[in-house]
């Protein structure tokens, strides 16, 4: 028989949606500021599309624009991510999300049955390892995105986090393929959460899921 | 929701087919009453998520909408200056830009042409300095010349993302405000080109800062016109843009002086 079990807090689920926008809204400004000098590659590829496909994407010429919104932003990004962090830690919620010693080998195993090269998924709690080194892993970018975009943004003032970076080029770089990562992310998150169904999804925004129990 | 559902057990007794019936049934009900209880909690969340997500974009498009304060919406212009206030406060002349040895120079840019014109005349150029102790001050390049001459290798950053590495020689700009200092104390400097094609604005702070320099040299050859000639700021606690080329007059001021790029959007501040 089913029942309705819960499964994200409020709070998570609060934090992770308001995220969403930001994280959008930063990204977007960030092009309007890679724009100005897009020089990545990709592979040898130059990561710059054609000016008339930022034109024709109302993102070419807007350099101010961009950094005006990226540094307005900024703060509600930061401060978003700052007390999930927080709230992780102090509730106690942290140990369902941050990899343990079985984390690792569970990866592959769920990797493997994902890409249909094993039958069975191993047994999970409420992340499997896959997701617990994601969802790890996304926190760590974030942080890495915070120090970079502070290094880039005050290189002299902040001279030693800029020196850990290798420099206002090197936060340059790093900034912006922790970047290239969130979309990667973003890419492969959507995809899962399409793959799960409709239950898995609802439960980031009613907080429960319907399960289906033993009738004892 | 988190009540125990009522199973009545199975016993084995004559009743048994009735009883497995009732017990379907109430399996039954139970799970039509928790799928109700997901659907309305799907209901109220949906529509608090949509509630907000509309409030949100609202609250977005009201703030890109408001009127422009010089070249943004004024919410943002407002963020912009909030954030200057922060690093203003946070900022201290001990910290400096790091120093190269001359291995690491890279080619300069030109990226810039406001304010200087080949046709300038380089003999012609004189240094104003307005708002002195007993009046303006006109230098000539020996009279900066003459003051003690200072080389940095430094990084160059312009706005754009881009930056190179150069080697700058001229006078400390604060040799030159204590030589000349404002008639009382100001907290901004104004810098223009001769003829005003060109002018950004200063806080002392920065002003006073000892990398920077009023530049007559780059790369150990005297300005070309096209990187400032024959005097230009050096100014690597700023972006590339404060870095003004050709300066004919340095103005104190108390008033937050005008800069031809905070006026087309951006930042007024641009410390790095």
């Amino acid at each position: 028989m089913k029942r309705l079990e819960r499964k994200h807090r409020l709070a998570i689920r609060w934090f992770h949606w308001i995220n969403f926008p930001l994280l959008a809204l930063m990204i977007w400004s960030g092009a309007l500021i890679y724009w100005a000098n897009a020089v990545y590659r990709f592979l040898g590829i130059p990561l710059n599309p054609p000016q008339k496909v930022w034109q024709k994407l109302h993102m070419a010429y807007r350099l101010a624009d961009g950094m005006s919104i990226h540094f307005f932003v900024m703060w509600f990004f930061a401060i978003n991510g700052v007390l999930y962090v927080l709230y992780t830690l102090l509730s106690g919620e942290w140990r369902e999300l941050v990899p343990n010693r079985r984390s690792f080998i569970e990866a592959i195993q769920v990797t493997l049955h994902d890409l249909h090269l094993r039958k069975t998924a191993p047994p999970q709690r409420k992340y499997n390892g896959a997701q617990r080194i994601s969802y790890t892993a996304i926190i760590i970018m974030g942080f890495g995105s915070l120090v970079s975009g502070m290094a880039i943004y005050k290189p002299v003032q902040l001279s030693w986090l800029a020196t850990m970076m290798g420099g206002y080029q090197g936060a340059r770089f790093v900034h912006f393929w922790l970047t290239v990562g969130y979309v990667a992310f973003f890419a492969v998150h959507i995809a899962q959460v399409v793959r799960t169904g409709w239950n898995n999804f609802q439960a980031m925004v009613t907080g429960y899921e319907l399960h289906e129990v033993p009738n004892d | 929701m988190t009540d125990e559902p009522v199973v009545p057990e199975v016993v084995e007794t004559v009743d048994g087919e009735a009883l497995a019936a009732a017990r379907a049934a109430a399996i039954a009900e139970n799970d039509r009453n928790e799928a109700a209880a997901l659907r309305r909690a799907t209901r109220r969340s949906f529509l608090t998520m949509g509630v907000t997500a509309a409030v949100g974009a609202g609250a977005w498009a009201l703030l890109r909408s408001r009127a422009p304060l010089q070249g943004l919406p004024a919410p943002f212009r407002r963020a912009l200056d909030a954030n200057d206030k922060l690093a203003m406060a946070y900022f201290s002349p001990t910290r400096l830009n790091r120093e190269y040895p001359p291995a690491k120079i890279t080619r300069p840019r030109v990226n810039g042409g406001l304010g200087i014109s080949a046709n300038n005349d380089p003999a012609a150029w004189r240094l104003t300095i307005q708002g002195v102790a007993g009046g303006a001050r006109v230098l000539t390049l020996d009279e900066i010349k003459a003051f003690p001459r200072r080389t940095m290798i430094t990084e160059f950053r312009c706005i754009e993302g881009w930056s190179t590495i150069n080697q700058w020689t001229g006078t400390r700009l604060s040799d030159v405000v204590h030589a000349f200092p404002p008639d009382h104390p100001t907290r901004y400097v104004a810098m223009e080109t001769p003829d005003r094609g060109y002018y950004v604005g200063l806080d002392m702070d920065s002003v006073l800062h000892p990398q920077t320099l009023l530049a007559y040299e780059l790369n150990g050859a005297p300005l070309t016109w096209q990187h400032g000639a024959p005097l230009r700021l050096a100014i690597p606690v700023k972006y590339g843009v404060k870095n003004i080329k050709r300066v004919g007059v340095i103005r104190y001021t108390d008033v937050r002086p005008a800069d031809f790029w905070a006026e087309q959007g951006y930042d007024w501040y641009l410390g790095l």
